[in-house]
C-alpha cells in the first residue's frame, strides 16, 4: 500500500482562527441496536472510549465514538489499526443485525482552533454555538452551508469537523472565507 | 439655501473633515454626516428626479423612510445604486452621482413629461399601449424601459465578501430608542440571552432630538447610563448599524448588519446577515412622520417637520434661513421652537387645526412665532426650490389669502407607527382615531409553534408617541416577554421620561379640504413613484375598492421605499373616495425586508468559489494537470474528455474511443454511486428495489438492475455485486447516489421498519478506475497481485485482493463493450492506483477517455442512460428492458403503474437505434414528423431522438430515440425535424450497432 492520501494534503490557513485539514483518520460507520450489549462491547473494544449517549461524542486523541442517529454510530481510531477493527468488530457482531463499515477515506477532516473557532463554524451552519448550548462531549450532525457536516469539540478552543471528501476543498474554502481577518462577529 | 449652522450638532465632529464628490464636484462634510446632512450642509436641495415625470427633488426625511435621495454610490467594485443618501454615513474619498436624468440633474429633459403630466395617470401606460398589440412588444417596451429605471447596473464584479451568522437567544430586541432600550435591560437582568439591534449607529432614537428628560436629567445621559449596563451584562449583546430586516415564523428573524459600509475596503466583510431564532421579538421600532397633501410638497425644501429637526440637532444643518411649519399636530411646533433657538427664521406656523392651544403651541406664540389655525398651504412656490408658499383657508378651496416667502417647509400630518416587523408574521392592526394611525393589536399578534405570541410591540411602534409612556411601555415588553418564558422579572422603578405635552390631533388627508383638481394634481403621495391625490382618485372613480388592486393599477407604495411616507395617506384618500372608514379600507401588506437589503448580504459565501460545492475525485487533480475538460455531472466535475495539443474536442473523443476499442483506455469512475445494504432482509428488499431478481444473485456475482418508482417510471440504474449471504453494494449513477439512498431509506424507515436491513452509502470511499480495452487484462497481469484471468473472474463476476500492492476489489462489468474492469480502492489509494495504470499502461497504448468517449461506447452498444433515454416519463418495457423485469416475482416497486392501460399501451413511443441514411448525425432531441398537424396547428410528431452522437468506430452517425411501435417498424425510414426547417431521414434499426453478440466484452 502507498501511504494514504487525505484529500487536501493537510492544507491549512491563519485567520482570527486556525484552519487545518487533518491526516487520514480511521472512521468505522457501525449500524445496529445501541441498547444491544454486544454493539456496546464492538464499539467502546475498538476505540476505547465511555458509549455516547444521544448527540453526544466521546473523543481521546484519535480515538472516539459518535453518536450519528438512533442507530448508528461512528468509531474513530488510527487510520492504520481500520481493518483490524473492522474484522474483530464483524465478528463481535457475527450473530447480530449489524452493519460494519470502513468510512475513513469517504471523508475529509478539518480543525478548527482558536478563540474565534465558535464564531467560523456560526457563520456556516445554523447552530446554537453560544458555550452553554455547544460544549466538549457534543456531537451536530448539520450543514455547513450547502453541504452536509458535522462537527464536535476536541477541547475548550479546538473543534473537529468532518465532510464529505468530495468537498473537501469547497468546506476548506468556506472557512477560510469565515476565518478571515476582519471577520471577527464578536458575539460569543 | 440649507447651510452648516456654528454650532450644534450633537452626532458630527467639526474637525474631523471628510472630502467627497457629487456628480464630480468636490465637497466637503465633516465626521458623523451621513451623505444628506453633508450634501445639504453644501446648500445641494436638489439631489435627484423622480421616477415617472422626472420632477425635481430634495430630501424630505432624514432617516430610512427618504423617498427621494437616492443615489448612484461608489466607483468600479463598490459601485451600487439607488443608495439611501439619509442612511449612507459619509467617509473620507466617498463618490456619487444622482439618479434618473439625462443629461444632467439640473436639466433634465425627460422633465418634458411635467407639463404633459395631465395626460399621464395612473394606468396611463396600461391604456395608451395596449394597441396595436405587436406595437408593445416592440415600439412601446424599449421605449419606456429606456426612460424608466433609477440608478445604473454595476458594471464590475463585487469587491467587498458578505457573511450570515447564525444567533440563538431568548429575546431579540429591535430598534435602540429609549423604548428598546428598556426594554433589554429588563429582558437583561431577568437573565434572558438578549440580542439588541439598532439600525443606525445611534442609540436612543428622537429622545435626544426632542428634548425629552428622563429621571430629570437630559435623554442622552440616561441613554449612556443604560447602554453603560447593558454592556455590563454578559448575557446581552448590542450591535448598531443592524436594522431588523425581517421576522418569519417561530421566532425566525434576519438582522441585516452593515459593518463596514462606512468604512469600504477596510478588510471587514461590507454586510452580515444575521440569521437569529428568538423566542421572544420586541419590536421597538418607532415610529414615522406623514406628510401633508398639498400642492407642490414635492418641492426641494419641502421636509418633514422632524427631519428638520434632525438635521438642526444632529448635524448642525440648516434647511433654509425662513422655514415656514405646517402641521396639524403639536409636535410640529418643536420644529418651530428649535430652528427659532438656532437663530433661524420662522415666519409662520400653519396649523390646520381650527384652534390650538398645548403647552407647546403656547411656548411659540410666547416666542413671538406667529400661529396661523384654520390655515393651509394652497401651493408651494418654486421650482428647484421652494420659495414661499401661498395660505388659504384649510376648510375651503384654496383661494389664496397671502404669500409668505420661505427657503423651506417644515410639515407634520402626524405619525404612523413603524408597524412593519409586527406584521411581517401576521400581527394584526387596530385603527387608533384619536391619533389618526394603525397600531398593532395585541391581541392578535403573531403566534408561535406553540400558539404563544412571540412578537411584542414597544413604545412609538406599539403606538405611544409621547416619550413617557414609550419608555413605560418599553419596560412592559420587555417584563412580559421574559415571564412568558418562565423567567423572572426583577423589579426596580421604571424611570419617567418626560417631554412637553401635546393636545389633539386633527387628521388633515388633504390640504385645503376642498382642493380643486388643479391643486389635487400636485399634491404628491408616493414622491418616488410620482403618485398623486388625483392619481388614487382616478383609480376609486375607475371602480379600484382593494387597497391592493389601488396600489398596483397606481404605483402607490411599491418603490424602494415602499411606501413609508405614503400608504397611511394614500388609503386615507382611497377611502375618502370611497365613501368608507380607513380602518375598512385597511392597509397592504408589509413584507420583508423593512428597507431593501443587498444581494450579497443574502448570497453571503455563495459566490466565487464557493458559490456551489464543486465534487472532486480522488484523482481530480491529476485530470486538472493532464489537460482535461471538464464536464458538470450533478455537482461533479468529470473529464468530458483530455485535448491533447491543438486537438479539437470532437477529435479528442474520437481518440479516445479508438484507442479504447483497440488498445486500452482508463476511466475515473469514482462518481458512481456505491450503496451498501445489508441484513437477513437485504435480497428481499432489493427484490423490492429492482425489477428484477436480486436475491438469487450468488455471492461473488454481480447484476445490472432497473429501478423505478412507484408511478413505474425508471429512475436509476445499475450493477449490483453480492458481497455475502446477507451484503449487497449497490451501484448508482453518478447523480443518482444521494437520493437513491434517501430512497432506500425512506422505505426502510417510513414503510418497510420492521425489516432487518442497514444501508450506508459508500460512494466517497472508494476511487474506482475502469481499466477498458482488449489490453486490460495484459495491464493488471504487469501490476500483478491477482487473478483476474477469465476462469478466476469471469464476466459479471468480483473478486478481491491487492492490484499493485493496493487492496481493491475488482469487478468483471462492462459498459463500453470491451473487456473491462473496474477497479475500487480506498479513496487515499486512488491517484497512487491511478498513476501506476498510467505508466505501467504506456506499453499497451494506454489513454485516459472522459464521460462523452463513454457515452458514445455505451451507444455504439445500445446501452441506455439515465437522464438520456429517460425523463421521468419513460418504464423500462419503452426500452426493450423487458429482460430485466422479472415476471416470477409477486411485486416491486412500479410494477402495479407499470399494468395501468397507458403503460401497456402498443402506441408507446419505444426504443430503436437510428441511422441516417447520408451518415450525418441527427440533431439531439430532434423530433421524428407523423403526418399532419393537431388541434393546435402544431405538427405531428411520432418519436424523438434521446442520444446522438458521430461513431469514430462505425465513422458514421448513431443515434437512439425513443418511435411509436418503433420495435415493429425495423427498416422503415422516418423523418426527423432539424433546427433550420429541413428534415433529415433515417432508417429504424435495432439499437445495438456494434457487437451484437457481446464477443469483446466476454473474452
Amino acid at each position: 500500500m502507498s501511504e494514504p492520501v487525505s484529500a487536501l494534503d493537510g492544507a491549512a490557513c491563519e485567520g482570527f482562527a486556525r484552519v487545518a485539514e487533518q491526516g487520514p483518520r480511521g472512521m468505522i460507520t457501525l449500524r445496529g441496536d445501541l441498547a444491544s450489549v454486544a454493539v456496546k462491547n464492538a464499539a467502546t473494544g475498538v476505540a476505547g472510549v465511555d458509549f455516547p449517549g444521544q448527540r453526544e461524542c466521546h473523543v481521546v486523541g484519535e480515538r472516539g465514538l459518535a453518536w450519528m442517529s438512533p442507530d448508528e454510530l461512528m468509531v474513530m481510531l488510527p487510520h492504520a489499526e481500520v481493518p483490524a477493527a473492522v474484522a474483530t468488530m464483524t465478528g463481535a457482531l457475527s450473530g447480530e443485525h449489524s452493519l460494519v463499515a470502513d468510512v475513513s477515506d469517504a471523508r475529509a477532516l478539518f480543525r478548527i482552533e482558536g478563540p474565534g473557532a465558535r464564531e467560523v463554524l456560526a457563520k456556516l451552519a445554523p447552530v446554537d454555538l453560544s458555550p452553554a448550548a455547544f460544549a466538549p462531549g457534543m456531537i451536530r450532525r448539520t450543514r455547513l452551508a450547502q453541504v452536509p457536516a458535522a462537527f464536535w469539540m476536541a477541547g475548550a478552543e479546538t473543534f473537529e469537523l468532518v465532510c464529505f471528501r468530495s468537498v473537501a476543498q469547497y468546506v476548506f474554502d468556506l472557512l477560510k472565507g469565515a476565518a478571515a481577518p476582519g471577520g471577527e462577529v464578536g458575539y460569543f | 439655501m440649507s447651510t452648516r449652522l456654528q454650532t450644534g450638532g450633537r452626532l458630527i465632529d467639526r474637525n474631523a473633515r471628510r472630502g467627497f464628490t457629487f456628480n464630480g464636484r468636490r465637497l466637503e462634510g465633516v465626521a458623523g454626516d451621513t451623505l444628506a446632512s453633508a450634501l445639504l450642509a453644501n446648500d445641494q436641495m436638489l439631489v435627484g428626479r423622480s421616477f415617472k415625470y422626472h420632477r425635481p427633488r430634495g430630501f424630505v426625511a432624514a432617516g430610512a423612510e427618504e423617498p427621494n435621495g437616492l443615489v448612484n454610490l461608489g466607483t468600479g467594485g463598490r459601485f451600487e445604486p439607488n443608495q439611501r443618501a439619509t442612511t449612507t454615513e459619509l467617509f473620507d474619498g466617498l463618490a456619487c452621482a444622482s439618479q434618473n436624468h439625462w443629461p444632467s440633474l439640473d436639466f433634465d429633459i425627460g422633465a418634458v413629461n411635467g407639463p404633459l403630466a395631465r395626460f399621464l395617470p395612473a394606468g396611463f401606460y396600461y391604456k395608451t399601449f395596449i394597441q396595436p398589440r405587436p406595437f408593445w412588444k416592440h415600439v412601446y417596451e424599449p421605449f419606456i424601459r429606456q426612460s424608466a429605471g433609477l440608478g445604473q447596473v454595476p458594471a464590475e464584479r463585487d469587491a467587498d465578501r458578505y457573511e450570515h451568522f447564525y444567533a440563538f437567544v431568548d429575546v431579540l430586541v429591535i430598534g435602540g430608542g429609549i423604548a428598546g432600550l428598556q426594554a433589554a435591560l429588563a429582558a437583561g437582568r431577568a437573565g434572558a440571552r438578549v440580542l439588541l439591534i439598532e439600525q443606525t449607529a445611534h442609540w436612543g432614537g428622537r429622545a435626544p432630538v426632542d428634548g425629552v428628560t428622563i429621571d430629570g436629567h437630559p435623554a442622552e445621559a440616561w441613554i449612556a447610563r443604560a447602554l453603560k449596563a447593558l454592556e455590563g451584562m454578559e448575557n446581552v449583546t448590542l450591535r448598531t448599524r443592524c436594522m431588523g430586516a425581517g421576522v418569519y415564523d417561530h421566532g425566525y428573524a434576519l438582522g441585516y448588519e452593515r459593518v463596514a459600509d462606512h468604512s469600504p475596503g477596510d478588510t471587514r466583510p461590507r454586510h452580515r446577515l444575521w440569521k437569529i431564532r428568538a423566542a421572544r421579538i420586541i419590536t421597538a421600532t418607532g415610529a414615522i412622520e406623514r406628510p401633508l397633501s398639498f400642492a407642490g410638497n414635492d418641492i426641494p425644501g419641502v421636509m418633514l417637520a422632524s427631519a428638520v429637526r434632525d438635521y438642526v440637532a444632529n448635524w448642525a444643518v440648516s434647511p433654509g434661513d425662513r422655514t415656514v411649519v405646517v402641521t396639524n399636530n403639536d409636535d410640529a411646533y418643536r420644529t418651530a421652537l428649535m430652528l427659532r433657538e438656532a437663530g433661524l427664521v420662522v415666519p409662520a406656523i400653519i396649523d390646520a387645526r381650527p384652534t390650538a392651544s398645548g403647552p407647546l403651541v403656547r411656548a411659540a406664540r410666547e416666542a413671538g412665532i406667529r400661529v396661523e389655525t384654520g390655515r393651509g398651504i394652497a401651493r408651494v412656490k418654486g421650482a428647484k426650490r421652494v420659495t414661499g408658499v401661498a395660505l388659504c383657508a384649510q376648510a375651503g378651496e384654496g383661494a389664496v389669502l397671502e404669500e409668505i416667502p420661505c427657503d423651506a417647509v417644515a410639515m407634520s400630518g402626524g405619525w404612523s407607527p413603524v408597524v412593519h416587523l409586527w406584521s411581517h408574521c401576521g400581527g394584526k392592526l387596530t385603527w387608533d382615531a384619536g391619533q389618526a394611525h394603525f397600531r398593532p393589536d395585541p391581541e392578535r399578534a403573531p403566534t408561535s409553534h406553540d400558539g404563544a405570541p412571540f412578537v411584542i410591540a414597544a413604545g412609538s411602534a406599539n403606538g405611544y408617541l409621547l416619550a413617557g409612556e414609550a419608555l413605560a411601555d418599553g419596560d412592559a415588553a420587555g417584563k412580559s416577554a421574559v415571564r412568558s418564558l418562565g423567567m423572572a422579572a426583577k423589579g426596580g422603578a421604571v424611570p419617567k421620561a418626560e417631554a412637553e405635552a401635546e393636545g389633539p390631533m386633527t387628521p388633515v388627508w388633504m390640504m385645503p379640504q376642498g382642493a380643486g383638481a388643479e391643486l389635487r394634481m400636485k399634491m404628491w403621495l408616493d414622491y418616488q413613484n410620482d403618485v398623486k391625490v388625483s392619481d388614487v382618485q382616478l383609480a376609486a372613480r375607475e371602480g379600484y375598492e382593494s387597497v391592493e388592486h389601488t396600489k398596483r393599477y397606481t404605483t402607490l407604495g411599491m418603490a424602494t421605499d415602499q411606501g413609508k411616507l405614503s400608504n397611511i395617506n394614500g388609503l386615507a384618500v382611497l377611502s375618502q373616495s370611497l365613501g368608507a372608514d380607513i380602518p375598512q379600507v385597511g392597509t397592504t401588506t408589509f413584507r420583508p425586508p423593512y428597507t431593501p437589503i443587498s444581494f450579497g448580504a443574502i448570497a453571503g459565501e455563495a459566490r466565487g468559489d464557493t458559490f456551489q460545492p464543486l465534487r472532486r475525485t480522488p484523482m481530480h487533480r491529476w485530470h486538472e494537470e493532464n489537460g482535461a475538460d471538464w464536464e458538470p455531472v450533478g455537482q461533479w466535475r468529470r473529464p468530458y474528455c483530455y485535448p491533447r495539443d491543438g486537438e479539437s474536442r470532437e477529435d479528442a473523443v474520437g481518440r479516445e474511443v479508438k484507442n479504447t476499442r483497440q488498445n486500452l483506455g482508463l476511466l475515473d469512475a469514482s462518481t458512481l454511486g456505491k450503496i451498501l445494504v445489508k441484513g437477513p432482509d437485504a435480497g428481499r428488499f432489493l427484490d423490492m428495489l429492482y425489477t428484477n431478481m436480486m436475491s438469487n444473485l450468488k455471492p461473488g456475482k454481480c447484476r445490472y438492475g432497473l429501478m423505478c418508482n412507484e408511478n413505474g417510471f425508471l429512475m436509476d440504474d445499475g450493477v449490483v455485486a453480492r458481497i455475502d449471504e446477507e451484503t449487497f453494494l449497490c451501484h448508482t449513477t453518478s447523480g443518482g447516489a444521494e437520493h437513491i439512498h434517501a430512497h432506500m431509506e425512506d422505505w426502510l424507515q417510513c414503510e418497510w421498519w420492521d425489516w432487518r436491513v442497514y444501508t450506508a452509502n459508500l460512494t466517497e470511499q472508494f476511487a474506482q478506475i475502469a481499466v477498458v480495452g482488449p489490453h486490460a487484462r495484459d495491464l493488471l497481469e504487469k501490476l500483478g497481485g491477482m487473478d483476474v484471468g477469465a476462469g478466476a473472474l469471469p464476466f459479471m463476476a468480483w473478486s478481491e485482493g491487492e492490484i499493485a500492492g493496493v487492496r481493491a476489489r475488482v469487478y468483471r462489468i462492462s459498459f463500453s463493450g470491451e473487456l473491462s474492469y473496474e477497479i475500487a480502492v480506498p479513496a487515499s489509494q486512488g491517484l497512487a492506483l491511478w498513476e501506476k495504470l498510467v505508466s505501467a499502461g504506456e506499453e499497451f497504448g494506454l489513454m485516459p477517455y472522459g464521460t462523452e468517449a463513454l457515452h458514445v461506447m455505451r451507444a455504439e452498444k445500445g446501452f441506455i442512460m439515465i437522464g438520456d433515454e429517460t425523463d421521468g416519463t419513460v418504464i423500462p418495457q419503452d426500452l426493450g428492458l423487458h429482460w430485466a423485469i422479472s415476471k416470477k416475482k409477486d411485486d416491486y416497486i412500479g410494477k402495479r403503474a407499470q399494468q395501468r392501460a397507458h403503460m401497456v399501451d402498443p402506441e408507446r413511443w419505444q426504443l430503436v437505434g437510428l441511422e441516417t441514411l447520408g451518415g450525418g448525425v441527427l440533431p439531439e432531441g430532434a423530433y421524428a414528423l407523423a403526418p399532419d398537424q393537431n388541434a393546435n396547428g402544431q405538427r405531428n410528431t411520432q418519436g424523438r431522438v434521446t442520444s446522438t452522437y458521430y461513431s469514430p468506430t462505425l465513422e458514421r452517425g448513431i443515434a437512439l430515440g425513443l418511435v411509436r411501435r418503433g420495435p415493429e417498424r425495423m427498416g422503415e425510414i422516418i423523418e426527423f425535424a432539424t433546427l433550420d426547417g429541413t428534415t433529415m431521414s433515417a432508417k429504424i434499426v435495432d439499437p445495438v450497432f456494434y457487437d451484437k453478440d457481446g464477443e469483446k466484452q466476454n473474452v
